[in-house]
């Protein structure tokens, strides 16, 4: 029987006569960029080519010849295999590309979110302990919001309190350091570390570097000091080492590169080393792990505060319109020191007056915000700003909005955004925290 | 037998080998890849020159590669998981050769518009049937070669075929894909590779396996790289086309031949694979013969290290000194077979060492076919044999030295390949070398492991780029060889020669560039011949850029240089490229005094006067010769003869 192109579908086997030749293969969905009139066929040699349906004959051997399923969103869910040693440790999978596997019929990359199949890429993991894998969330990690913040704290909380030796977070790269912020106000005293891991190669490739990340993130949980939010992620482009970064310190420098992720202002707290797979110890500033019952949770976050960056020609509007939309809380990513064009000031004032906090961090990333130097930072001190000190722009508005979401006193609020709680604020900046960049031989 | 008269029992494989490939029925696919000259990358903006410099202070990256059990083929999947796992790449990533693209650290930037459209034109030559939208694909490849695990590549035309005077070829796929990194070195627990090559556009085109000759294979590929070479838009020189070959015969198995560099190999490689299968084939018959069942090759490995306490072979003696074992194994029913030469200087035993090499990374076996040898004494083989429970007539033992790990692994490929030979011949990846033999690389790869290139958006192929693509399509070789016999006058031979050479391109542009002042003819001896001849002495003519023989060409024009000359000016700028080929031109430039010229031809003369007086016969051919070897090459040979013929007529009488 002879089809249209509109009546063949996704998986289906096809023989197409064209121009005297004759093209047989497995019709596949088209990409986003594909145009219409097309069909992508898979050829028996694994290869894909489009071939324009104008003039074609198309003959349908065989209708569904394998299966192409759209993903169904699935309830979440928990899975488990047994390890080689005592130690259980507990995976939340909130999405991202750091777990996913191609399956070569259909040329489709999946997520992998169930214990076997994550054993199957790292099987190392097995000689750690047994693995749970808890299928949390299948999110990209720009559509991470502060609701999800909560989702993701609430389930480590009930892992910390149920009884795990380590709990690995596995999360898109993009704002996995809000996340890490949002969890290191929202969980003190922790009894272990929680080291939150992503991949800047998807796993579906033999070069990802999700493997290495993720085993570093366990032999982290397990075995360090500290009971911290972490994000573990290699620390070079080898495969070498990883750094494991505190959470609220740590900030994605580069778009692609596997050690995207620095610590901004102050040291990394350890390495894990590949080879050998010990994790060294960097920095001997940290908060020790603390006894279970020690645990405080506060996974509230207020979703009406922004984050705003200052740049010439910057418009009060925008701060008015935010105060008139109701929000509590901005963050202003100043220039330098901390600035923003003076004539922000009485838009600023006015909004301190309705108790909308107004906090000041820089766009420099690097260094501390100081409004004293300067006539404008005097003034906008004056108007009721809150310097974050070296806190990173996203780190001060994570904080804001935990604050904001658990303490309804504003003077408290105030209060606790100057004050470090999580080491989210270096006091001191020895000459080295600062990176070498190259300028010639 | 009667297939191979030459054949004798006793092995020797000198002379030709005059098989009758039809009743062997021989089968060749070929897979020609050749290196387009773009200016970037397929991938990114990086040069497609290769890095010449020292590898000090380069960029070095070290990587692991992860392979699951389902990204291998079919074929012993598990096997070839263990091959790569734990296996450092260090990766070299020379700057400006190199960005973050080649390192796996920055995405694919769009599919070079240059190297598609010159892909395509060359497919419209092969009459072959371009897809209407190009989706590249990634191929699982884990040996390191490429940084991402995978090769991006992409069919751009299906379909086609080539004339040859044994029946039509058909032309199956033809494809643009990454050229992969170059690899350096190999450390044994850690590969080498130098990134400069990484992403070098290549066009692959893969022929059905309709060859049924060597001659025919050699004539099909040299046919391909001709159309190559007249799109004037691939690269030159040895390393830029290589040729993979798939060869089968009845009753033997198609095996696999990778990296082909020279053309000239191809019909040797062949004979010798049939020759290979033969020999398979026969070793298969006399373990039957022999009774030898599979079940009777034992899996154990012996840890044998105590039987060599007092060895006087320092091989073994030197790694037992540094901690490690020997191992053997025995190969019952073997005695013989090992020794059994099965390509020239390649035997039996050579195969199960290179199987040894590649499983256990040792650095191969020593098998008692061979001994007593490397100072490994009569009686050690004997207490070898007893110790094993071995018979001395019929069995064969294999040693090896090294790493526990290793050698267990390197024995254990090797009894597996020995259980093999009972099956007969098996399906195997192997790499050519020089002189046309071949090695073992690896087992065969199942059905490719591919998957979309996601991050690299598909080309609707539109009449915009076939436009463009038009400007690339070559020439049908028939009619560029009438065409040099009947338009520029130039012998037969010499059109062959220049058909056969890579710079059939360069002639075009030249006789465009020279039109009547620099007859077409010398230009084709000078492409064919004299840059032959530099090559023979060992220049690195690919130096030589079309400029730079402009240049030397120009200088003919204008009287600057002789054509003794030009060459002596591209030796010397092949050599060196590093100096300007003005100052070169400057230095041979023929641009002397006439009358240093006619000087030197009465110095001559005067001081042989009596010579010529007497041999007044052979009186032109001496001064001719001093005169011009006093020159050396700086005055141009008719000019000269000009010159002694009239003086020789003004000063010894007419007749010169
Ligand atoms: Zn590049």
């Amino acid at each position: 029987m002879d089809f249209t192109g509109s009546q063949v579908r996704p998986g289906d086997l096809v023989r197409i006569f064209k121009d005297g030749y004759v093209i047989e293969g497995i019709v596949m969905p088209l990409t986003e960029y594909s145009s219409k009139d097309l069909l992508v066929i898979k050829l028996s040699n694994g290869y894909n080519v489009g071939i324009s349906i104008a003039g074609a004959r198309i003959e349908v051997i065989k209708e569904r010849y394998i299966n192409i399923e759209e993903l169904t969103a699935e309830e979440p869910r928990v899975s488990f295999v047994r390890g080689m040693s005592d130690k259980l440790i507990s995976v939340i999978s909130t999405g991202g590309t750091i777990v996913s596997k191609v399956e070569y019929g259909t040329g489709a990359v999946k997520p992998a979110i169930t214990a076997e199949e994550l054993l199957e890429f790292v099987p190392e993991l097995k000689d750690l302990g047994s693995i749970e894998v808890v299928d949390l969330f299948r999110l990209l990690s720009e559509n991470m919001d502060p609701d999800h913040w909560t989702a993701i704290a609430n389930t480590v909380a009930k892992k910390l309190n149920g009884g795990v030796d380590g709990i690995v977070v596995t999360h898109g790269t993009d704002t996995m350091s809000y996340t890490a912020s949002a969890l290191a106000f929202a969980l003190r005293n922790l009894p272990m570390p929680i080291a939150m891991v992503g991949s800047q190669r998807s796993s579906d490739r033999p070069s990802s570097d999700a493997a290495l990340n993720l085993l570093s993130a366990a032999i982290t949980s397990l075995n360090a000091p500290f009971g911290e939010v972490v994000v573990v992620m290699h620390g070079v482009i080898s495969d070498s080492y990883s750094l494991v970064h505190r959470g609220v310190k740590v900030r994605k420098m580069h778009s692609s590169r596997r050690d995207a992720f620095q610590s901004i202002n102050d040291l990394p707290l350890a390495k894990v080393d590949y080879s050998s797979r010990k994790l060294i110890m960097i920095n001997s500033r940290y908060i020790k792990r603390c006894t279970k019952g020690e645990l405080i949770v506060m996974p509230k976050f207020e979703k009406k505060v922004a984050l705003v960056k200052a740049y010439p020609g910057f418009n009060h509007e925008i701060i008015d319109f935010l105060v008139d939309r109701g929000y509590r809380g901005i963050v202003i990513e100043g220039t330098g020191l901390g600035h923003i064009s003076e004539s922000c000031i009485s838009s600023i004032r006015r909004a301190v007056e309705d108790d909308v906090i107004i906090a000041m961090a820089t766009q420099a990333i690097f260094g501390r915000v100081n409004m004293n130097v300067y006539t404008t930072g005097r003034r906008l001190l004056l108007s009721g700003v809150l310097p974050a000190s070296d806190m990173l722009p996203e780190t001060a508005y994570v904080k804001l909005s935990w604050l904001l979401g658990n303490f309804s006193d504003l003077n408290e609020v105030r209060g606790l955004f100057t004050v470090n709680l999580v080491h989210e604020i270096n006091e001191v900046h020895e000459e080295r925290l600062f990176p070498k960049w190259y300028h010639g031989l | 037998m009667k297939l191979m008269k030459s054949m004798k029992n006793d092995y020797s494989l000198s002379g030709t080998m005059d098989f009758n490939y039809d009743e062997l029925g021989l089968r060749v696919g070929l897979e020609v890849h050749q290196q387009l000259d773009t200016k970037a990358k397929l991938f990114c903006k990086c040069s497609t020159k290769l890095y010449e410099g020292s590898f000090e202070g380069v960029a070095r990256i070290e990587r692991y590669l992860r392979v699951t059990k389902s990204e291998i083929g079919e074929v012993d999947p598990a096997a070839v998981f263990e091959f790569m796992k734990g296996k450092k790449i260090i990766y070299l990533a020379p700057s400006n050769h190199t960005c973050g693209v080649e390192l796996d650290e920055e995405p694919p930037h769009e599919l070079n518009r240059e190297a598609l459209e010159i892909a395509l034109g060359i497919a419209m030559g092969f009459k072959s049937k371009v897809v209407d939208e190009v989706h590249v694909m990634r191929k699982i490849v884990v040996d390191g070669s490429n940084t991402t695990g995978f090769q991006r590549t992409a069919i751009i035309a299906l379909g086609g075929e080539l004339d040859d005077d044994e029946g039509i070829v058909r032309i199956q796929t033809i494809c643009l894909e990454e050229d992969s990194a170059r690899k350096i070195d190999d450390l044994g627990d850690a590969v080498v590779y130098n990134l400069d090559r990484l992403g070098i556009p290549l066009i692959e085109i893969a022929t059905a396996p309709d060859i049924k000759s060597p001659e025919q294979a050699l004539r099909v590929a040299s046919k391909i790289g001709l159309m190559l070479r007249l799109t004037n838009k691939v690269k030159r020189g040895l390393g830029t086309i290589r040729q993979d070959l798939n060869i089968s015969i009845k009753d033997g198995a198609k095996i696999e031949i990778k990296g082909v560099q020279r053309l000239e190999l191809l019909p040797k490689v062949i004979m010798y694979e049939v020759l290979r299968q033969l020999k398979l084939l026969e070793i298969k018959n006399e373990l039957i013969r022999r009774g030898v069942r599979e079940e009777d090759i034992q899996d154990r490995i012996y840890d044998v290290t105590n039987l060599f306490r007092d060895t006087k072979s320092r091989l073994i003696s030197g790694n037992v000194s540094k901690g490690y074992k020997v191992y053997a194994a025995c190969l019952k029913g073997f005695k013989g077979l090992l020794k059994l030469e099965l390509q020239p200087g390649r035997r039996f035993g050579t195969e199960l060492s290179d199987y040894a090499r590649q499983w256990g990374g040792t650095s191969g076996i020593i098998h008692t076919d061979e001994l007593p040898a490397y100072g490994i004494s009569h009686d050690e083989v004997l207490e070898l044999y007893k110790y094993l429970g071995a018979n001395i007539e019929s069995d064969a033992i294999v040693l090896t030295v090294g790493p526990e790990d290793r050698c267990i692994n390197a024995l254990r490929a090797v009894i597996n390949r020995a259980k093999e030979a009972l099956r007969g011949i098996p399906k195997e990846t192997r790499a050519a070398n020089e002189d046309g033999t071949t090695r073992y690389m690896r087992p065969q790869p199942g059905a490719a492991r591919m998957y979309p290139e996601t991050d690299v958006p598909p080309v609707k192929i539109d009449e915009r780029i076939i436009k463009e693509a038009l400007k690339y399509v070559p020439k049908d070789p028939g009619s560029v060889y009438d065409e040099l016999v009947r338009k520029y006058s130039l012998s037969q031979e010499l059109s062959r020669q220049l058909l056969r050479s890579p710079y059939i391109t360069y002639f075009y542009e030249l006789v465009q560039e020279f039109g009547d002042e620099i007859p077409p003819q010398y230009v084709a001896s000078l492409l064919t011949i004299h840059i032959g001849s530099l090559r023979n002495e060992g220049v690195p003519v690919e130096n030589l850029s079309i400029e730079v023989i402009k240049h030397a060409l120009n200088a003919l024009r204008q009287g600057r240089l002789s054509r003794d000359g030009v060459i002596n000016v591209l030796r010397e700028y092949a050599l060196d490229n590093r100096r300007p080929i003005s100052e070169l031109i400057e230095k041979y430039s023929t641009a002397l005094d006439i009358k240093y010229i006619y000087d030197a031809v009465h110095r001559v003369i005067d001081s042989n006067i009596d010579e010529l007086v007497k041999r007044k016969d052979k009186a032109f051919n001496i001064v001719m010769g001093r005169v011009m070897n006093e020159l050396r090459g700086k005055a141009d040979g008719k000019l000269v003869a000009e010159v002694v013929k009239k003086v020789l007529n003004e000063r010894l009488g007419h007749g010169y």
